[in-house]
């Protein structure tokens, strides 16, 4: 395939979910303006930029003081400034971490011996202290010295990287889980446990890890048995589930509804009612980690699943079934494709990636909990159903449901950010959900008529 | 009946539509009188679809008016309509199939006291409006999902009349009905032709528009093509209107030599529905099975397929005995069902053309579970072309197609699967005459191939052209074997009967 058909192929993708793509930058435009301020070089950032401000201002040598406080950030700063002035000509005279007290004690001392200091390189928040400013009226001596401090930029802090991986991160989880769920969705159906699932699932890997593998002690290898197994008991009860509606003839709602009840009680028994904390610490890689590009690891592993779901969707047997029986069972039956099995089998894949949610979950939160997944059936299915696809089956998008979930996400983020508070936000965020579902259903009646 | 002499209810002047593409409708005039029956007839897209829309306020005609009783009307919704005194009645029921019979009548004008529904009174009236339609066997309290589709269409009927319409629009009324059945309801449209109503019929089976029209209108791509007294046409000449050239001949003719049997079924059983049933079809032969709805005829090749489960009975292919559980299995012993109904169990309407050829040959188009494209790609060409299908892209959503594509894209589908038996269950019902002409060439070059085809269908002129043999069915019971020959209607009809 040349390179212009990949590039219209994707085009025509997104065109699919034109109006829910649209809708998803209005969003972040709009929180984008919400949140515009000025933003504080206080990170890394902050000290690389004061470094070439340093090395520009001295360019045969100086000597500086770099002024920090105690906290993550402001080592974070620290370090960059250093790093930026390591093999310049600026001597670091001397390097102040903590409050107020300490850099007067230091500027005391300072001041009392004969080398001559030419600047002090602060931190944006130190730079607020009182001291600063009385410094030409305290330390006389000091008076030629200039304080140097990272400018500010005006910057959405919407659009800030920190925040978009959290937006990211926030709804790894769920969008796991509605790659399921869009499959259960298409082929005609809807499965309500997912949510408990997720429970179990986060409940039976870390009890697994506790009182099998060790606790925390447990390797690597253990773990992801533990894990796997976790996955495997949701994705017998997703078995169940799909067995139930397939051969008795239970209608999926009642079958799935029933099936919650049972998997979250089936947690809060395993968890005996309580939360279970002793894992190691490497439990948290999954959920925590980073390791490319600084992109969390539950991240890359939502966007695998979604690339490997639109290509199961679309370029497989497979994926042909699952649309064909959820738009006309009776037709596909009698085209001889095997309804029951195909049926069967996107329960049995939805409840096992709710499983993966539940060990996401537990891995980001160090912990597993019973409480966990409550509401969250309601929130994939409200991410399946805003990405376009349709509640009678048969019609849908994987990538849709990335876009949906994403949408809520942001609004939810944007919403924080903005200060609106949390009962609000549910009005609003339902809002959103029935106006999306709205002009999507607007936009293909306008489609059908041409 | 002199159509001048009586009130004119209605009077279409020049109305035009235009959608996207294509121009549904142009300039058609047409006028209706009180105590007439004037048939539309026209292939599948003429624009009859589009006429009946209009007239029942559904769509705007872009030019042109309506004028009922002599004044200018604008319908702008179906309730508008209604009012006006036109009632339609679709191919597909509007009926509520869990509401009673009488509920569904009277829906949307319930009569009540405070919000309660005077009951007494409508099972009453109910009743006298199906006795005036001669189907006083209807309670008015059974729910409509248990009446039968000639039942049901009664029912539509006295909706009709419950609104007190003057202008009955009949949209294909027997496409469902067997031929006894067809022949009953053309008698109560002639009745209520006699109380002074008008009615527009709408029928491709041309048999039916002689019998009953006063008037004959065809359309042709969106124009009025002729409008005739009845009198003045017969068969050939509404055939040759509809398609615009001369038919050489309504069934093709198919010389091939038959051969060993191809598909045995012995003494197949399934509730009362099916009972013991046995026949064969041999290499070559298109066998036609025959009899009233609900004789068992198209549970007989559900049983065939493996779409039921038998209670008895076995079925062999080429000398194999088949063990069926599922139209999978169906499938790969070489038997393919083209369904009765091709919208709600042949096609899934919203996917593309190009998903729906595949569904069944998806093994075959793959390897290792992924599509290979391009083969899918060449193989839709190829059949598409073979059977005549006309798309406009392979992406075009099955739903879109008329009646007669979305046929003959089935058959193409079969065509691929390279099936030894296929079951055709009225594959020609609701489509047009160019179209069952290609269904009819197509299922000749079957048998031409070697394969056994059944062919169930209603229409006795269609088994009688295009069979070699005919079984009649009645009651679950094969009644008798005719050669195709040698049959005449009225020998099948006596067996149907029972």
């Amino acid at each position: 395939m040349r390179s212009w058909q990949v590039v219209h192929r994707g085009l025509a993708l997104l065109a699919v979910d034109y109006g829910m793509s649209l809708v998803l930058l209005v969003v972040a435009v709009g929180f984008s303006v919400a949140t515009l301020q000025e933003q504080p070089a206080d990170g890394p950032e902050g000290g690389r930029q004061l470094a070439r401000l340093l090395a520009r201002r001295y360019p045969t040598g100086g000597r500086v003081v770099v002024v920090a406080r105690e906290t993550q950030a402001d080592a974070a700063f620290a370090q960059a400034l250093a790093d930026g002035l390591a093999g310049s000509p600026i001597e670091v005279a001397a390097e102040v971490r903590g409050r107020p007290a300490e850099l007067r004690h230091v500027l005391e001392r300072l001041s009392a011996a004969p080398e001559r200091i030419d600047a002090l390189a602060v931190h944006p928040a130190v730079a607020r202290w009182p001291l600063l400013q009385e410094l030409p009226g305290e330390f006389p001596s000091l008076r030629h010295v200039e304080v140097l401090v990272p400018r500010s930029h005006v910057w959405p802090s919407f659009l800030k990287a920190d925040n978009l991986l959290n937006i990211a991160n926030q709804i790894a989880v769920i969008a796991i889980m509605a790659v399921g769920m869009t499959m259960v969705v298409i082929a005609g159906g809807i499965d309500l446990s997912v949510g408990s699932l997720m429970a179990l699932a986060a409940v039976v890997a870390t009890r697994l890890i506790r009182d099998l593998a060790g606790a925390e002690q447990a390797g690597a290898w253990q773990m992801a048995a533990c894990c796997v197994a976790a996955m495997a008991i949701c994705g017998l009860m997703g078995l169940f589930s799909g067995m139930i509606t397939t051969f008795a003839g239970i209608p999926a709602f009642i079958a799935t509804l029933a099936m919650m009840l049972v998997a979250s009680g089936l947690a809060y028994m395993t968890a005996e009612g309580e939360s279970i904390y002793e894992l190691p610490e490497v439990f948290v890689w999954l959920g925590r980690g980073a390791d490319l590009a600084g992109i969390p690891n539950a991240v890359v592993l939502m966007l695998l699943l979604y690339a490997a779901a639109q290509v199961l969707m679309t370029r497989t047997v497979a994926g042909r079934y699952i649309y064909a029986v959820g738009g006309n069972r009776e037709a596909a039956r009698l085209a001889g494709v095997p309804v029951e099995r195909v049926t069967v089998l996107v329960y049995v894949a939805c409840g096992v990636l709710a499983g993966l949610g539940g060990v996401v979950m537990a891995s980001q939160l160090k912990s597993g909990a019973p409480t966990y997944g409550q509401m969250y059936e309601l929130y994939v299915i409200a991410a399946v159903v805003v990405g376009g696809t349709s509640l009678s089956g048969g019609e849908g998008q994987m990538i849709g449901t990335l876009l949906g979930a994403l949408l809520i996400a942001v609004i939810q983020n944007g919403m924080n950010l903005t200060g609106v508070e949390s009962y609000q936000q549910k009005v609003v965020l339902g809002s959103v959900i029935l106006a999306a579902v709205l002009i999507d259903r607007w936009k293909r009646r306008l489609w059908q008529r041409v | 009946m002199e159509p001048g002499s009586r009130e004119t209810i209605l009077e279409v002047r020049g109305v035009s539509k235009r959608f996207p593409g294509v121009q549904a409708l142009a300039e058609v005039d047409l006028s209706l009188a009180a105590g007439e029956v004037l048939a539309l007839v026209g292939e599948n897209g003429a624009g009859k679809s589009t006429l009946i829309k209009i007239l029942a306020g559904a769509l705007r005609p872009d030019a042109g008016e309506v004028r009922l009783y002599g004044c200018r009307s604008e319908l702008a919704s179906p309730a508008e309509a209604r009012r006006r005194g036109i009632a339609v009645m679709y191919q597909e029921f509007s009926l509520v199939p869990a509401l009673s019979v009488a509920a569904n009548i009277f829906l949307g004008r319930e009569t009540s006291a405070v919000g309660v529904i005077a009951q007494r009174g409508e099972w009453r009236r109910a009743r006298e409006l199906l006795e005036q339609l001669g189907a006083a066997n209807i309670d008015p309290r059974t729910p409509c999902r248990a009446l039968s589709t000639a039942q049901q269409q009664l029912v539509e009927i006295a909706k009709a009349l419950a609104t007190d319409a003057r202008l009955l629009v009949m949209d294909e009324p027997t496409a469902a009905l067997s031929p006894a059945e067809s022949e009953r309801l053309l008698a109560i449209a002639r009745g209520l032709r006699a109380r002074g109503l008008g009615i527009l019929f709408v029928s491709h089976r041309l048999e039916e528009v002689l019998q009953v029209a006063d008037r004959v209108m065809v359309l042709r791509d969106g124009r009025l093509v002729a409008m005739r007294p009845r009198g003045e046409v017969d068969r050939e000449w509404l055939i040759e209107a509809m398609v615009g050239r001369r038919l050489e001949q309504e069934f093709p003719r198919r010389a091939v030599a038959v051969g060993e049997p191809r598909l045995v079924v012995r003494d197949l059983r399934r509730g009362k529905r099916v009972c013991g049933v046995t026949f064969s079809i041999r290499r070559g032969e298109v066998l036609g099975l025959t009899g009233l709805v609900g004789a068992g005829r198209s549970e007989t090749a559900r049983l065939i397929c493996g779409a039921d489960r038998r209670d008895g009975g076995t079925i062999e292919v080429d000398g194999r005995p088949v063990e069926l559980r599922s139209p999978r299995d169906g499938l790969r012993a070489g038997i393919a069902l083209l369904p009765e109904d091709r919208k709600s169990q042949g096609l899934v309407l919203s996917h593309s053309v190009r998903h729906n050829f595949s569904l069944p040959n998806l093994p075959r188009l793959s390897r290792a579970g992924w599509i290979v494209r391009r083969r899918e790609r060449c193989e839709l060409e190829h059949w598409l072309s073979a059977a005549h299908v006309r798309i406009a892209a392979a992406e075009q959503p099955a739903g879109q197609l008329s009646g007669g594509n979305q046929q003959k894209l089935l058959l193409a589908r079969w065509l691929a699967a390279r099936c030894q038996v296929l079951l055709f269950d009225e594959p020609t019902r609701g489509v047009d005459v160019a179209a069952k002409f290609e269904i009819y060439q197509l299922i000749n070059n079957l048998a031409a191939a070697g394969k056994a085809v059944l062919l169930i269908s209603s229409e006795l002129p269609e088994v009688m052209g295009m069979c070699d043999r005919i079984l009649v069915m009645q009651a679950g019971r094969i009644r008798g074997e005719l050669v195709a020959a040698e049959a005449t209607q009225e020998q099948i009809m006596r067996l149907a009967v029972g």
